[in-house]
């Protein structure tokens, strides 16, 4: 029973997935999918369980590796999301010499 | 904490993440968006270490601090340019993450064959797209060929592969033991297959690919999510997973080509385009500046090339100038100019051109016609009349920016070398064409000179 409810929880974020994205405009597409990328370092979540449940050796030094391994995709999606962002701005009304901040 | 509590909290979380991708639709609330789903993930790391199933904490605060230290100088450190490299290798990173944790979940007691199938997949995606991301960081970053590379008998040794991952993990799924010979047969079979899919795709693809890897990690960690019964895996990775097919369908679909046709095929391996020749005419500096000067509308078109040359700077500037000349200035982007989606948008960004004179293929086309000058910086497929006209070019029927139907277009180009596809670009020969030869941030440089000087 929990498998179909599982499928029934993945089939509606897939929908809900095409919904959000296919609105956003050409400009933002690569801020786009490093900030999906960012989410899809999710995996974080597990690889806590694996790498604090002591069950074994082996699991943890797996575990571990999966922290780091997600949380260099997640701090460093987010972040250098955020950069590209901040670098996007509307046109500069004050001056034709572009509001550099 | 209670698991009931920790999967409320989830839920926010996954609110966080929805509200966070939708706010990156706009320019104006995208930075909002983008914090907001960082909040949600922190929410959700923060609650899952208060579980009842964590018992020791010193290797997830060495694996934290490890990879907040690694991911935090990449983030800092990288040049805009080299922004798809940077991606894929997060990609891959994520990738290797879910294998990890498939893997892992094979520790777990009581295992039904069900989970068991689950942990095989994010192996395999995991395994697929950390393979698949390194090659395609490899090509990016011309550490190696970036063309296309293909071999006779690669359907069928692809063919065989996957069949023999196929056989690997069914027979694992039979006997799950942890020391099985089966397990890391379908591990090294998942890494051989990542490189061979992403091998045949050639350079100008590789917007394609990005996209493709992009949505394989999040269906990565929507498959460790089913292996380890955890909700916000499934709707996170599911989420992402959409993002990035939907990324590849406008990417494919902006080349006039299909999913398999992109993956199977190398480009240009099938047809030649008919050879076209003429007399280029080259212009000077000098003469470009003076009728950039007169000019009244002038549209840039960035390629890959811009990027290279690290020309966007001295774009931008130019920009200005004409701006104060009392020009228009407007820059058309093609959705797959450059090495991954919104590329040309962000290295522009980054030189500062505000996002509202970047205008996309079809809003630029119908007025092309009164456009004073075009300005091609190191573009070429996407420019090229031949998809238009050519019915045996390799590129035809891939929608163009028709810069050959403004009243003037410069071509700033290194020498008289094809591009990327190999194809002959007509546009050279153009009757209205003038080409600039040189390094384009030199050229545009010394058209800066003459009108400041």
């Amino acid at each position: 029973m929990e498998a179909v409810f599982l499928a029934f929880v993945l089939m509606l974020s897939i929908f809900l997935g095409f919904e959000l994205i296919s609105k956003v405009p050409a400009t933002l597409h690569t801020p786009l999918m490093s900030g999906a990328n960012a989410i899809s370092g999710v995996t974080l979540v597990g690889a806590l369980g694996s790498a604090g449940a002591g069950i074994d050796g082996v699991a943890t030094i797996l575990g571990t590796l999966a922290v780091a391994f997600a949380t260099i995709n997640v701090v460093g999606g987010y972040m250098v999301t955020d950069r590209m962002l901040s670098m996007f701005k509307k046109k500069d009304t004050s001056g034709p010499a572009g509001g550099r901040s | 904490m209670s698991e009931q509590l920790i999967n409320a909290t989830y839920i926010i979380a996954a609110a966080l993440f929805i509200f966070g991708l939708k706010q990156l639709g706009s320019p104006a609330t995208a930075v909002r968006g983008n914090l907001l789903s960082a909040v949600g993930m922190f929410i959700a790391v923060v609650v899952t270490l208060f579980s009842r199933e964590i018992l020791e904490f010193q290797w997830i605060i060495v694996g934290i601090i490890l990879g907040s230290a690694i991911g935090a100088v990449a983030a800092k450190k990288i040049a805009m340019t080299s922004m798809p490299e940077m991606v894929a290798l997060f990609n891959g990173s994520g990738g290797l993450a879910s294998l990890l944790v498939g893997w892992a979940a094979l520790y777990n007691t009581g295992n039904t064959t069900f989970t068991v199938v689950t942990i095989l997949l994010s192996v395999l995606i995991g395994g697929v797209t950390l393979s698949g991301s390194i090659v395609a960081w490899g090509k990016l970053s011309e550490v190696m060929n970036s063309a296309a590379i293909v071999f006779g008998a690669q359907r069928i040794v692809n063919a065989l592969l996957l069949a023999v991952l196929v056989i690997c993990c069914v027979l694992f799924a039979m006997e799950p033991a942890l020391d099985s010979p089966y397990l890391y047969a379908v591990i090294a079979l998942s890494l051989v297959f990542g490189v061979m899919a992403v091998i045949p795709i050639g350079g100008a693809d590789m917007p394609v690919v990005i996209s493709l890897l992009n949505s394989y990690s999040g269906l990565a960690a929507c498959a460790a999510g089913f292996a380890i019964h955890n909700n916000i895996l499934i709707v996170a990775g599911s989420l992402v997973g959409a993002a990035g097919i939907i990324l590849t369908n406008i990417m494919c679909r902006a080349m006039n080509r299909s999913l398999a046709n992109v993956l199977f095929s190398g480009f240009g391996a099938v047809k030649t385009a008919t050879k076209v020749e003429g007399e280029v005419k080259p212009i000077n500096t000098e003469d470009a500046y003076l009728i950039l000067e007169a000019a009244s509308s002038v549209t840039f078109v960035p390629g890959y090339g811009m990027a290279v040359a690290q020309a966007q700077h001295v774009v931008r500037e130019l920009g200005e100038l004409l701006e104060e000349n009392g020009c228009e200035v407007t820059y058309a982007i093609h959705p797959v100019a450059g090495r991954m989606p919104g590329h040309m948008n962000v290295l522009l960004a980054e030189a500062n051109v505000p996002y509202d004179q970047l205008i996309e293929m079809e809003d630029i086309n119908p007025r092309i016609s009164n456009v004073d000058v075009a300005v091609v910086i190191g573009a070429n497929d996407v420019v090229n009349p031949a998809a238009r006209e050519d019915e045996n070019s390799p590129i035809y029927g891939m929608p163009i920016i028709n810069v050959d139907q403004a009243q003037t277009v410069f071509v700033l180009k290194r020498s008289m070398a094809s591009g990327f596809s190999g194809v002959d670009n007509p546009l050279f020969f153009g009757e209205n064409t003038r080409m600039l030869f040189g390094d384009a941030k030199a050229s545009l440089s010394a058209v800066i000179g003459e009108f400041k000087g």
